[in-house]
């Protein structure tokens, strides 16, 4: 059985990604995947705001108080392009999944859109949020 | 072993005694993830403007807006299917990184027990700020 195990340690791997050219594709790919998983534990800063919202305005100066911190803004404007990237990289995979936008040219301005756009929105939603009463 | 293998079956020795094969759920987990995206576009939108807007007005009014009937069903739409939806991705890359048998299992499970409480706790915050107990 150890043996077994030796073997298969010992097979040849197929070439991964440190023999190809970085395309777009590609970083926004792995950007798709490390947003993804950057959400599933910024979930738990959304956690806290909802719990010290409902436990009473004491926790709640705790959690406005941070995210009235440079850092906490900065946390926050990092998990705003997060959703937001990932969202546009989502559907970007399903417009893929219809068969479509997978040309040369098409795959790669799908690409650059989702990066333009994300950023953009970005600034927007932050911008429609200020207008409708935040961070005032 | 299945009394229903064919003798000219492709299956190895090994494989016929580990009786395993596909487990026929091959696309519910691609066809979930596609589903829980396309409902998360809305709820996700409308998630990022209610939260940002909501930063910086005091204790009261965020009680206010956030236990309103209308906000908190999105907002309960959104935690539930956003957790699902995490469930599902984080399953992928433990499985693409994760392969010697005992901290993918372990893994998995740990990644079932954190998407179910971070559902279950936030269902309950909103549930609370509406209910205002």
């Amino acid at each position: 059985m150890a043996e077994a195990k030796t073997s298969a340690k010992n097979r040849p791997l197929s070439p991964h990604l440190q023999i190809y050219r970085p395309t777009m594709t590609m970083m926004m790919s792995i950007v798709h995947r490390v947003t993804g998983a950057a959400l599933y534990v910024g979930t738990l800063l959304l956690l806290w705001w909802l719990i010290a919202a409902a436990a009473g305005p004491n926790a709640y100066a705790g959690v406005q108080w941070f995210l009235e911190t440079v850092i906490g803004r900065l946390i926050l404007f990092g998990y705003t392009w997060a959703m937001i990237q990932h969202m546009l990289g989502g559907i970007r995979h399903l417009i893929w999944d219809t068969g479509r936008g997978l040309g040369p040219v098409e795959r790669e301005w799908l690409t650059m859109a989702t990066l333009v756009g994300s950023v953009g929105l970005t600034v927007i939603v932050w911008f429609i949020a200020y207008l409708m009463g935040g961070f005032r | 072993m299945s009394d229903h293998e064919p003798s000219s079956s492709m299956r190895t020795p090994m494989g016929r005694v580990r009786h395993l094969g596909a487990a026929h759920a091959g696309t519910k987990h691609f066809w979930h993830q596609r589903l829980t995206s396309v409902a998360l576009v809305p709820l996700t939108i409308g998630a990022v403007i209610l939260v940002l807007s909501l930063m910086g007005r005091n204790h009261a009014a965020v009680v206010q807006i956030l236990g309103s009937t209308a906000v908190a069903i999105g907002l309960l739409l959104f935690v539930l299917v956003s957790a699902y939806h995490m469930w599902l991705g984080m399953q992928v890359i433990i499985e693409d990184y994760v392969h010697d048998e005992l901290p993918k299992i372990a893994m998995l499970m740990g990644n079932t027990f954190f998407s179910c409480a971070v559902a279950l706790t936030a269902v309950f915050a909103i549930l609370k700020l509406s209910f205002g107990l």
